[in-house]
């Protein structure tokens, strides 16, 4: 579904992703580890396409097709979804409003008539029970005064509503209670299908603990050191990332 | 960062004018320039009477003494008055019967505008009395309007018809002596409309104008007089878009509103007007003069605004409370785009004793435009109790427009309590790319920002101007619509 070859990629000038290959298939559920300022929200928003982060190797394939040129609406509407680390707050838009226009943008595309609002409603009621989203969030406005829980919870609501086939999660869990983060992953889990495929970016080996990955990918400065299965996550909870530099050589944390 | 800034205000901010063409009609104009003659020659074209003459020309004669006003923060052209027209008609005949008698070709203007009468007429239920240019060229609903005695005509009209309303309250709110461009309105005011709503009478319906300025270097000099007498209330729309012009046009209108005791007008504009090219070249002068005089106790007036279009505005629709209990509302949304100035706001005069009033502003600016609130709250001193809630917001688009607020505060009166709050924000790039990753292009989530933001102040206008306005507001900021 998705494959990553040899991307390299830099904000403003500096060179952040070195060298990034990674494959994804439906049905799996990757991992992506690493410490602070290793490249991993750099990674999450080259793959949506925020244009702040340039491209100067590499490319991106999408069901094959290469989407680095595509626009960030294209690869939404393509089926990839990023939940984001930080949600903005957009004061005097509805959360129904903005849902509505996400799903009716989606249905344009596919060429299919907008949805009737009974039907919309119907969905978003189930939507809301899958993901224990309160029903009042979704009469305010989006993301404004929610709580950190909340808008991470709102994120994966949205990800329900929009049934994406790639969804990217950038450090969804960070900010989360325990409560908090049994819901997110529960609502993660729920939605996991043998056609779609879930990018986890955390820090911490706890979310995966309830999200079960496939492959655990280890990136540091850019590159990815390290790809194995769920029981690396364990290690790096035990062992740090210290521990990666000698199997690589690849310098010191 | 500020790469995508920059690309995000180019895309924003490069809209063209959408309604930017001219209709081939005949006019009958007047050679340029403005004296006593052409001033005698407009009268009696209008086969106004005598007192009418009198009231343009001691206007004139004020007007002379006068300069340009020059405390707006506005940067204003020259503007040479002696090479303006001063009136045009479309030589059309006066007082239709039916649409069939409408010239086709007006018929198709408004067609393409959106706005056609037959179905304005029969879907929406909304008297119009269509201005094209200097002369109503046609008055709907007038007979069942006329039913409960209510006069809604062309003002030519009314002059003619009803010289005593006239006489009595033209100039009685807002005076020819009152600023500049009142003067100049009063000395060559070409036509608008009337309305006399008597006592005790709602009025049915919507009353709606369009206007619309259709002659190349035709000065438009609407002038609109909305009387509501005792017990009674009206809700009156109007609403303009103009074609694309190369050369400057200006428009000075004067509105005056007048409700006796318990009555209430809610006044409603929308205006489009051609703002000039995407690099300030062109557009509209837009010097109005709108005043309504709250006279009687518990009587309301309430001003909504949506102003997209003009190359410069100046305007500030305002409320004298006279009257004790009286109320007034002042809700406004304003945006500039590209080189578009405005510098708009309103004045409550709190007279009355128990007197409340209400301003919410918003103001949207985008490109290089520059986008100023300016309010005057004033409690004089016999007005007990007064009340004023202000509430000025500016939406910012991209970093190199600006937004301004000037808000005058004069109190005389212990009693009074006067609250006034503002903020500033923007559209950020993130709120767009959010948008984005759902799917939402950055047209469409720029649009339901501003809406968003302006929701407080569209839930005013009336159910099919909402609509249109908010369609408006979205056209005026897009970047490449349709």
């Amino acid at each position: 579904m998705l494959k990553i070859e040899n991307l390299h990629a830099s904000i403003e000038g500096k060179e952040i992703l070195k060298g990034i290959n990674l494959e994804i298939n439906e049905g799996e559920v990757h991992a992506i580890m690493g410490p602070n300022g290793s490249g991993k929200s750099t990674l999450a928003s080259v793959i949506v396409g925020r244009d702040y982060v340039q491209i100067t190797d590499g490319r991106i394939l999408y069901d094959g097709e290469d989407i680095t040129k595509w626009s960030p609406e294209e690869r939404a509407l393509k089926g990839v979804f990023l939940g984001f680390q930080y949600p903005v707050e957009i004061p005097g838009v509805s959360m129904v409003n903005f849902l509505r226009a996400a799903i009716n943008e989606q249905r344009k595309y596919r060429g299919e008539e907008p949805i009737s609002p009974s039907e919309f409603l119907r969905i978003m009621r189930e939507k809301k029970n899958l993901v224990g989203i309160d029903s009042a969030l979704t009469n305010r406005s989006v993301n404004e005064g929610f709580s950190g829980g909340e808008k991470k919870k709102n994120e994966i609501f949205q990800m329900a509503m929009l049934e994406p086939r790639l969804a990217i999660l950038d450090e969804t869990d960070s900010g989360l209670d325990i409560d908090a983060l049994r819901t997110v992953a529960q609502g993660v889990n729920a939605l996991k299908r043998p056609d779609n495929a879930t990018i986890v970016i955390t820090h911490y080996q706890r979310l995966l603990n309830y999200i079960v990955p496939d492959f655990v990918h280890v990136l540091y400065k850019g590159k990815i050191l390290k790809s194995s299965g769920k029981e690396l996550a364990l290690e790096l909870e035990e062992k740090g990332y210290d521990w990666l530099q000698d199997d690589n050589g690849n310098g010191g944390i | 960062m500020e790469k995508d800034q920059d690309k995000i205000i180019s895309e924003v901010t490069g809209s063209e004018y959408k309604y930017g063409f001219t209709s081939d009609i005949e006019m009958d104009t007047l050679p340029k320039g403005l004296n006593e003659n052409i001033i005698h020659e407009i009268s009696r074209r209008k086969n106004e009477p005598e007192f009418m003459l009198e009231f343009r020309l001691k206007a004139y004669r004020h007007w002379l003494k006068m300069e340009m006003p020059e405390w707006a923060h506005l940067k204003i052209p020259e503007i040479d008055y002696q090479d303006i027209i001063y009136y045009a008609v479309p030589k059309a005949k006066p007082n239709l019967e039916s649409m069939d008698e409408v010239d086709p070709e007006i018929r198709e203007t408004f067609t393409k505008l959106g706005i056609p009468l037959e179905e304005q007429k029969r879907l929406s239920g909304v008297a119009v009395d269509a201005v094209m240019d200097s002369a109503s060229v046609k008055t709907t609903f007038q007979e069942s309007l006329a039913e409960l005695g209510i006069i809604f005509c062309s003002m030519s009209e009314a002059i003619v018809k009803y010289p005593d309303l006239i006489k009595k309250y033209l100039g009685s709110v807002v005076p020819y002596t009152d600023n500049f461009f009142a003067a100049l309105n009063s000395a060559v005011f070409s036509d608008g409309s009337f309305v006399y709503i008597p006592k005790g009478v709602r009025c049915p319906m919507e009353l709606s104008t369009y206007f619309r300025i259709n002659a190349a270097n035709t000065g438009q000099f609407e002038r609109t007089l909305i009387i509501a007498d005792d017990d009674s209330y009206v809700s009156y729309l109007e609403g303009c878009t103009a074609p694309m012009r190369d050369k400057n046009q200006l428009h000075a209108a004067i509105v005056e509103i007048i409700t006796h005791e318990n009555a209430g007008v809610k006044y409603s504009t929308v205006q489009n007007w051609y703002p000039g090219d995407k690099d300030g070249k062109g557009g509209i002068y837009n010097f109005v003069t709108k005043r309504g005089l709250c006279k009687g106790n518990h009587s309301k007036i309430s001003w909504t605004q949506v102003e997209t279009g003009s190359a410069i505005t100046w305007k500030y629709p305002s409320t004298i409370l006279k009257g004790d209990y009286s109320k007034g509302e002042f809700y406004s949304v304003a945006v500039t785009n590209n080189y578009q100035q405005a510098d708009t706001g309103t004045k409550m005069m709190h007279i009355g004793r128990n007197t409340r009033s209400l301003i919410v502003s918003k103001g949207i600016s985008a490109g290089r435009s520059n986008n100023s609130y300016r309010g005057l709250v004033k409690v004089t001193k016999g007005a007990e109790n007064a009340r004023n809630y202000s509430q000025c917001d500016s939406l910012l688009i991209g970093g190199q427009c600006g937004a301004h607020t000037f808000p005058y505060i004069e109190v005389d009166n212990k009693t009074a309590v006067v609250e006034h709050e503002a903020t500033t924000s923007k559209i950020g790039e993130d709120q767009i790319f959010y948008c984005n990753q759902r799917g939402i292009s950055t047209e469409d989530a720029v649009g339901m920002i501003v809406n968003g933001y302006a929701k407080e102040v569209l839930n005013q206008l009336p159910m099919e101007f909402a609509v249109e306005a908010q369609k408006l507001l979205q056209i005026s900021l897009e970047g490449s619509v349709g």
